[in-house]
Formats: structure tokens, sequence, C-alpha cells
């Protein structure tokens, strides 16, 4: 263990002492490469021009070696790979999106995944509003969002756990240690094993996100509603506007943008939903969501990559909307400038 | 005319102050009790946790025991009675004894201190601290005690054995190693590589900016499945290719930092190139090189957007499993900490002292992180919400 950490710290000093030696070295070598002479101006200026012209190469080099290896190739290869069968190797057409269209399992799991798209963003959102409405009323405000937001820091699988503590059932006359059916039992209702429950149960998963995500749609909406010029408050108080009436007409509109990224941040998430679902249930009594049916069918049987490229393509088709939408956002913001 | 306080008006909307404190609270209580829950049990004795919930650890849970009598050879003949008293608790254990009784369907038939009527002439009194007589107006029969059933207030106890278990035998410890392994250099590396393109991407005019700048945007939101497939099989071949194993700590480094590259450059970039223009432009004056504006400039100014990615991509990689499970395995030696949880949740159900502690060790480190670092990664967030995990 001892010569790990002392590995892992070495190849980390190094790895650092690599991209920094890297960035130092290619820009020596610029320079020794298209002298700047003294004694012959024209030469000069036009090294300086051509270093000018690779120099931002050399400073993108890294990065975009990395994004092509690991991103870009590798979202072409998926497209292929859902054409071709199992271990990659013999064409089959339309094959594994035929066997999607008509599996069950894959079935259920849009349907999930549908149900949580439905569900977990738009509770986020509105709880994390109100939260932040109420929060920014209070003078301990700032100690409540700070409990509130941090389950954002447990990793989902951690949050698993806590939860599965929350959801724990008894059989028999045991006494129910499990907080849920603790409470259940003690209003006079039945405990009940909440993970197989048919349907609600993956109502008790989405809880888990629920709970991890509500204190970042808090953050961010209360930096939002802090920029409400506070002038279309006053004048909404002054012509006699009750309270309900100000938050939906005057400051919801005014952060309508604002609630739109945080649902497609939390849309992205819940798309890609993976660790709550394999830790709690594993897919079982019909939990199943595509990111989890996409890395059991990578390993099933040996791993078939065509049909979970397939599986991967659908996310991907879910989240394009939203990233022609952002590339659209940045343009114009860098369009200005 | 008086002019209008916005504080003052601001109050004066909605809910009164009282509801707006309560509700709040409540808030609060529902976000931390499953967190405490786990912090509390992981402290807790296993009998105690299986036998009570967690909430009852500080009040000390009533549970049902028996326990058996001085055998009937022990009585002493006290006038026209046969006593027989000692104390139903085993010696170095204790408690307090609520109520008892001589049936294990009713162990809260009589109360604890005063005499009981049991019949056969009969009579027993446990006392709270466990000591007892049992009298009766003839001789005792029989050679074996009678068995009791009490129900006993346990004291709440609290230990760290949970911990030491997890973290010795339950391979727990090596997996913080591999976490920090795995985690450390994950989110330097990154740093650098994408600070370098956030400056190129600024400040450096050349053909295709826009085009990159569009691309890193897109690539954000890419969902990691994607990516799976054919890196997997890309490091099977490497690894066949040269004889090495494909799966190891440099590969899932390098994994970490191309996942984590969009978003690093996207918010770098953002922070860059709201740098004042006169800063570099002066430097440019004086014939600094885009490196050294870089090094003496760039990097200490925007130590702000640093501290927020590195956060984010610290949390995302010690949290994160399925990138850990694809590109570092799940042999037990490689397992990170949310591997191991993963595996002890199927080992281990039910076992809550095992589990608790397990997770409590995952977390805590993310949390401190978290509180210490929080105006960093509020900062981050609101300067990069577009990509969600």
């Amino acid at each position: 263990m001892m010569t790990q950490i002392v590995s892992a710290i070495g190849v980390m000093v190094a790895g650092v002492f690599a991209c920094a030696l890297y960035y130092w070295l290619s820009d020596k070598l610029l320079a020794a490469v298209l002298p700047v002479p003294d004694n012959n101006v024209r030469l000069a200026s036009q090294n300086l021009n051509r270093r000018a012209a690779i120099r931002p190469w050399l400073f993108l080099g890294p990065a975009l070696i990395l994004l092509a290896v690991y991103l870009v190739y590798p979202v072409i290869a998926t497209f292929i790979l859902s054409f071709y069968d199992r271990s990659g190797g013999t064409f089959v057409g339309f094959a594994n999106y035929r066997w999607a269209f008509f599996d069950a399992q894959f079935r259920q799991s849009i349907f999930n995944n549908i149900l949580w798209l439905a569900v977990v963003p738009a509770a986020c959102t509105f709880f994390g509003l109100v939260i932040a409405v109420l929060t920014d009323r209070i003078w301990w405000g700032n100690i409540a969002k700070s409990l509130i937001f941090m389950p954002m820091a447990i990793s989902f699988v951690g949050a698993s756990v806590i939860w599965k503590f929350i959801y724990e059932f008894r059989g028999g006359k045991e006494t129910q240690i499990g907080l849920l059916n603790a409470i259940v039992q003690a209003i006079g209702g039945d405990p009940q094993v909440w993970i197989s429950l048919p349907f609600w149960n993956s109502f008790f998963l989405m809880a888990i996100l629920i709970w991890i995500q509500t204190g970042f749609a808090m953050v961010i909406l209360s930096a939002a509603l802090r920029g409400i010029p506070e002038e279309t408050i006053e004048a909404a108080v002054i012509d006699g506007a009750s309270g309900w009436q100000i938050f939906w007409k005057i400051m919801v509109p005014q952060i309508w943008g604002t609630i739109a990224v945080v649902w497609t941040t939390i849309t992205i998430l819940v798309l890609k939903v993976f660790d709550i679902v394999l830790t709690m249930t594993n897919g079982q009594w019909n939990t199943m969501v595509l990111a989890n049916l996409m890395f059991d069918w990578m390993f099933r049987g040996g791993g078939d990559s065509g049909r979970s490229a397939v599986i991967a393509l659908v996310i991907m088709a879910a989240v394009t909307p939203i990233m022609i939408w952002n590339i659209r956002q940045a343009n114009k913001e860098t369009g200005g400038h | 005319m008086s002019a209008i306080n916005p504080a003052a008006s601001l109050r004066r909307i909605g809910l009164p102050r009282l509801v707006v404190h309560l509700s709040v609270l409540v808030i609060c209580i529902i976000w931390l009790i499953p967190t405490l829950g786990i912090l509390v049990t992981s402290f807790r004795d296993a009998g105690q946790i299986a036998s009570s919930g967690w909430w009852t650890a500080f009040t000390g849970a009533a549970e049902t025991s028996a326990a058996r009598l001085g055998e009937p050879s022990t009585a002493k003949q006290d006038g026209p009675n046969y006593v027989i008293s000692g104390s139903v608790f085993e010696k170095g254990k204790g408690g307090s004894v609520l109520a008892f009784g001589t049936k294990v369907a009713s162990p809260t038939e009589f109360e604890a201190g005063k005499p009981a009527d049991i019949g056969e002439g009969e009579t027993l009194t446990v006392n709270k601290d466990g000591s007892y007589t049992y009298t009766k107006n003839a001789p005792f029969s029989g050679d074996r005690g009678k068995r009791i059933y009490l129900s006993v207030s346990s004291p709440p106890s609290f230990t760290t054995d949970n911990y030491r278990t997890v973290l010795t035998s339950q391979g727990i410890g090596q997996s913080f190693v591999n976490s920090l392994t795995v985690a450390i250099p994950a989110t330097i590396i990154p740093i650098l590589i994408a600070a370098f393109a956030a400056y190129a991407l600024s400040w450096m005019q050349f053909p295709g900016r826009a085009l990159i700048i569009a691309l890193v945007v897109g690539l954000i939101v890419v969902p990691l499945q994607m990516s799976l497939i054919p890196l997997l099989k890309m490091y099977n071949e490497i690894g066949s290719f040269f004889g090495v194993p494909s799966r190891s700590y440099a590969g899932i480094w390098l994994a970490h930092s191309a996942f984590g590259m969009p978003l690093a450059i996207y918010l770098l970039r953002n922070y860059i190139s709201g740098l004042p223009k006169e800063i570099i432009e002066s430097a440019r004056v004086d014939g600094a090189s885009d490196f050294e504006i870089f090094v003496k400039l760039i990097l200490p100014l925007s130590f702000p957007a640093l501290a927020s990615f590195s956060i984010f991509q610290f949390l995302w990689t010690w949290n994160d499993l399925l990138v850990a499970m694809v590109f570092l395995g799940t042999g037990k030696d490689q397992l990170v900490l949310t591997g191991a949880l993963n595996a002890l949740l199927g080992s281990m159900g039910g076992k809550w002292e095992i589990l608790t502690a397990s997770a409590f060790i995952t977390i805590i480190v993310p949390i401190v992180v978290f509180f210490a670092l929080q105006r960093y990664l509020v900062r981050g967030l609101l300067a990069g919400s577009v990509k969600g995990g």
C-alpha cells in the first residue's frame, strides 16, 4: 500500500512535470527553428508571423489529441459499431436497431427513462426554486443552503447506501430499522419492500437523485433570483400585488432562462443515470434504465458491442437537441467579440 | 414622501416570517436525516443496529431479553419462605430493567421494582438494577432455574469497531488509497492541459478558432456511454499489442482527463477571456512571449477558475463508478471506494454496521472538500451549468 502511495505521488509529479516540460520545450523549439535575427528585419518579421501561426496549435495540441481520441473518435466508432454484430466483425445492417425495437427490456428502459425525465428535473427545479425563495428571506439562509447543497458532494453509490438504509425492510415481527417503514408503522400502515414495489419502486430511486440535485437547482436559481431588479418587485408591491402574484408573474418570468438551464442540465444527468440503479436494484423489478442496459450488454455473455452501441446512440440522440442549443448559445456569445 | 425600503418591501411579500423559518427548518431536517442516519449507525454496535432504529440510539432502546433465575439448590430459607436472589444480568453487563414477565409473549407483564404474584405461592421482584428476589412459601422443586423474560433498556453504546473492521478486513483501506491514486492525478493533469488550450482559444488569433470552441461546447454534453465501447476495445488492443495489462492507472487518468476536458476548457476559457485586455497587451508590448504571459500572468490570475474546476473534477473522479469499473476493473485490489461499496452492497447486504461505516468513509473526503471550498464550487456551477455531472 505504501509503495502504491509513493508511486502514485511519483507519477503525479512526473505527469505534471512532463506536461509542463512539453509546453516549455515546444516553445523553446519553436524559437530555435524559427529564429528572429536582429540583422534581417524581413526574415525576423516573417518568422514572428510563422511562430504566431504555429504556437496556438502547440498550446492546443494535447487537449485536441485527448478530445479526439477519447470523445470524437469513439462517437463515430460507436455509430459504426451499431451496424455490426456482437464482436464488431460482421456487418449486420439495421439488425441491432430492429432487435432494440422489439426487445421488451429495451422498451421497459425507455419507459423508465421517460418516467425519470418527467419527474426528476421538474421536482428538482420546483424544490430548488421554493427553497431558494425561502432561504433568501432568512438570516440563517446560507447555512440552510449549505446543508441542502451538501448531498451534491456525495457519490451516487454512497447516496444509494444511505437511502437503502432508509428503505430497509424487516420481515415478520422484527423491529423495522428502516426509517420509512418505521414511520409507516407508527402511523398504522404496513411495512413494504419499497424497492421491489411494482411501478412505484422507480420513484423511490428517483428520490435519491432529487435529494442530490435539488441543491444544485437551488444554488443556480438563488443566484438568478438575486439578479432580479428590485424596482420590478417594488412596482408590483405598490400596485398591490400579492406575494403569490409577485412570485409567479414578476419573479418567475424574469428567470425563465435560468430555469431552462437548470432543467436541461438535470435532464442530461438523468439520461446518464447509472450508479443509482446499479446499486439499488441492478435493473431488477422493472427498474432498468438505458445507461444500465447499455452497460449490461457491454459485458453480458462476453459483450455485445452492436446492441450496446445502439443503446448508447439512443442516449446520444436524446441529448443532441440540448447540445445544438448549447452550441448556438455559445456562438451567440463568442460571435459578439 | 418617504422612499420605499426595498428590503422591507421584499419582506412584506408572501408568507409570515415564522412560517418561513419553520418550513426551512423542516426542509433542512429532511435533507440532513438520511446522512445523519448512516453516521449514527456507523458508530453503533452491530446487535443494537439490528434490534432498534438508529433514531433511538441516544435514548437507549428497549430490548426484550431472557434470563434464568438461580437454581433451586441456591435457595435460602427465610422463616416460612424460601428465597433465591441474585441479578438477572450476567457479570459485566448492565442496563435498566423496565418490566418483566414469565411468558415469552408478555415480557412487560409486571413493572420493575414491584413484587409480582406469579402464582403457586411464588412472588418475584425484579428491580431496575437487575437484582431480584424470588420467594416461595414452600421449597423450590426441580433442578433448573426459572426462565423469565425482561424488557431491558440498554444504555446507548457507541463504538469505533465498525470502522476498524472495514478499514482492515473489508478492503476499504486499500480502496481509499486506490481512490486517491485515481482522483488526484486525474484532477491535476487536465487542469494544465485545459488552461493552455483555454488561453489559446481566448487570446490567440488563428483560423478555426470558432469551430474548436463550438466543438468543445458540443462535447460537454456527450454522454460517457458513447465512448465506452470503442475505448474498451482500444485499451484491450493496446494492452495485448504491448503485452501490458489493458486496465491501468495511467489508462484511467487519461480517460478521466479527457472526459473532464471539454468542461475544463469551457470554464477556463470563459474566465481567461474575461481578464483585462490591457494587462495582456502591455505584457506583449514589453516583449513577453505567449508562454511567459501564460505562466506569469494568466495562471496566477485565473486561480479562482482553476480552483472551481479542480473541485468539480475531484468530486467527479472520486465519486465516479462507471469509468472505474470499465477502465480499472473490478478485481479486489483495483476497486476504488465507490466500487468497493457497490461490491459490499452485494455481499454484505443487511450488515449495516459494515455498509454504513464504509459509506461514511467514501463520502467524508468529498464532504470535507465541499465545505472547505464551497465558494469556488458555487462559482464554477454558476459559470458552467451546461454539463450536468
